[in-house]
């Protein structure tokens, strides 16, 4: 399995003429909290109804937990939280759970143990007894998380989980994907809101039009920084010696240079360099950029809103 | 076992949202409203001193007429209750949930099919037992065996649901519920023409009724049902509303049988490769 929980090339579909998913290529390590990213209609949640065969690939390749996609036994280690959780509103959560954890072959006082407790978890146990024609939206999805967690899964995928949720709802799915990545299991997360994406991820993909652009690692000590330096005096000789330390370097005849280093670490070396060059610094000042700014700038100009 | 825990939900839902509640209560209504209609001519005629042979025919086709109410309401119920059992799920989202599972699909649609097998056979058994049990109070023992046509109409309350739960893998709801009520449309509408080409002596309209039954055989299955409950006094009067002139072939049953199971084949091959 080399370490990877989910491994595709080139998976595509098509509805009628319409290519939702061109080129779904990605790889997602065990144990990995992994946001998946990109505007309304890029094919996210095609993308992961994909890998859980709810719909079939027309072209490409694909393993999850190692096994083709397809394999009925794969979907025993997995679980999934729709992006809009449904289930028959007359049942209460409690028996939502019941039901569910039979499909999984799950039965008796070790089912009900595991439902209490998640009940208690996603903090429904009160209302646990109530149908769930009567819960909000935040309850339901929270009911749903549940139902994700039912079979102790080795991944789960949760898409748009927070999306009907308060402030404390999320707050609670951040610590639950906070234990999950504790207790080893993969988390494939699909979601609009950047920074619980940033809060909570390891790694992220950016989606457009159907096709993986860009991959970075999360986290304070990896990826680029951009720098601003108040610096005199500002000739050739400097803006040479600096591209030795990154690139993207602009000077707008502010008296500030502008540039971008591969990390934090990169910028005492940097000033080091500016002092022994001879070249008096008044301010370095590193910008890291949020998740958002990379959002846009990955994205490109021509996205529009969806 | 995932099939038994599919029907066990099927009807655990069909309870929570009151289906069989509301059926029961029906049932019962239909079965009031028909005891007292029964009573009320079966005291006439005792009144007026009708002879035992014409009482017992009158009482005869007035129990072919209570099977044929709890046929057509069986009917009903068989379209109806399964109409958005798949439809309506995948619509909702809530077939995403269940189809992650590792099941196959295909035990989702026969769990389904099971489920809600049980309750058309519980609610025209409990129909047509009510008919036969009033007929008995009222009019003490006849010449008809009506038990003998409920197989038959249980295949045919049978077929029409697999019908609409097959109809319900490919086509939206309202769709659906249209196209498996016109289904049994075209059934009716055969039946009649058989019936009446035969009545009329015309070959060619009992063809265009047979061809309409092979299409749709859901009512050469009461209709051969029915004919097998009638004393031969009755098979003599010739077509009345609720009795069978032309009599399908028994091959019919072979036929409605195989469309069943074709038409269960193809909702499992067909919900197999939807796209969810």
């Amino acid at each position: 399995m080399s370490g990877l929980v989910i491994d595709t090339r080139g998976l595509r579909k098509w509805f009628g003429p319409t290519l939702a998913v061109a080129d779904l290529s990605l790889s997602v390590r065990a144990g990995e909290i992994f946001g998946f990213l990109g505007p309304n209609g890029a094919g996210k949640t095609t993308s992961v109804k994909m890998l859980l065969s709810l719909v079939h690939a027309d072209g490409g390749e694909g393993r999850v937990l190692g096994e083709p996609l397809g394999d009925r036994a794969v979907r025993a280690r997995i679980g999934f939280l729709p992006e809009h959780f449904r289930f028959h509103d007359c049942l209460s959560a409690r028996e939502l759970l019941r039901f569910h954890g039979r499909l999984y072959g799950l039965a008796g006082s070790s089912l009900d143990m595991r439902i209490d407790r998640l009940l208690a978890r996603v903090d429904l146990l009160e209302a646990a007894d109530r149908p769930l024609r009567g819960y909000s939206k935040g309850m339901l999805q929270r009911a749903g998380l549940a139902q994700a967690l039912l079979n102790d899964p080795s991944l789960v995928f949760l898409d748009e989980p927070t999306s009907g949720l308060d402030p404390l709802g999320r707050l609670l799915v951040r610590d639950i994907i906070a234990e999950l990545r504790d207790r080893g299991t993969t988390v494939f997360l699909n979601s609009h809101l950047l920074g619980e994406v940033e809060a909570t991820c390891d790694r992220v993909a950016f989606v457009k039009q159907g096709r993986t652009i860009h991959e970075m690692v999360l986290g304070q000590s990896s990826g680029f920084v951009d720098v601003e330096m108040r610096v005199s005096p500002i000739d050739a000789c400097l803006l040479e010696g600096l591209s030795s330390f990154g690139g993207a370097i602009h000077h707008g005849g502010d008296g500030v240079v502008r540039m971008r280093v591969e990390c934090e670490a990169v910028l005492p070396q940097l000033t080091r360099w500016l002092v022994g060059h001879g070249t008096s610094v008044y301010a370095v000042q590193p910008h890291r950029k949020s998740l958002e700014e990379w959002f846009v700038e990955v994205m490109g100009e021509d996205q529009r809103p969806g | 076992m995932s099939i038994l825990t599919i029907a066990h939900l099927t009807l655990y839902e069909s309870r929570r949202r009151r289906i069989v509640a509301a059926a029961l209560v029906c049932a019962t209504a239909y079965l009031v409203v028909y005891s007292a209609g029964l009573f009320f001519v079966h005291r006439e005629q005792l009144r007026e001193g009708t002879a035992l042979l014409q009482r017992q025919l009158l009482m005869s086709v007035l129990t072919l007429m209570g099977l044929y109410g709890a046929n057509f309401l069986s009917v009903l119920f068989a379209v109806l209750l399964p109409v958005d059992t798949l439809s309506g799920e995948i619509d909702s989202g809530v077939m995403q949930t269940l189809a992650s599972k590792p099941l196959r699909r295909a035990d989702i649609v026969v769990g389904k099919w099971l489920g809600q097998a049980v309750l058309v056979t519980s609610y025209l058994l409990a129909l047509s037992f009510g008919v036969i049990l009033v007929v008995r109070v009222i009019a003490g023992p006849l010449p008809v065996r009506p038990v003998v046509a409920l197989p038959l109409i249980l295949m045919e309350v049978v077929l029409l649901m697999t019908v609409s739960i097959a109809g319900g893998t490919r086509l939206n709801t309202v769709t659906n519920g249209v196209t498996a009520l016109g289904f049994y449309g075209i059934a009716f509408i055969g039946g009649w023409i058989e019936q009446i080409g035969g009545f009329a002596g015309s070959q060619a309209a009992k063809t265009v009724g047979i061809v309409a039954s092979l299409i749709s055989p859901a009512d050469s299955l009461w209709r051969l049902g029915s004919y097998n409950v009638q004393p031969a006094g009755l098979r003599n009067v010739g077509a009345l509303m609720f009795t069978t002139a032309s009599v399908p072939t028994p091959l019919m049953v072979w036929w409605a049988a195989g469309f069943t199971v074709a038409a269960l084949i193809f909702a499992v091959r067909s919900f197999s490769t939807r796209q969810l």
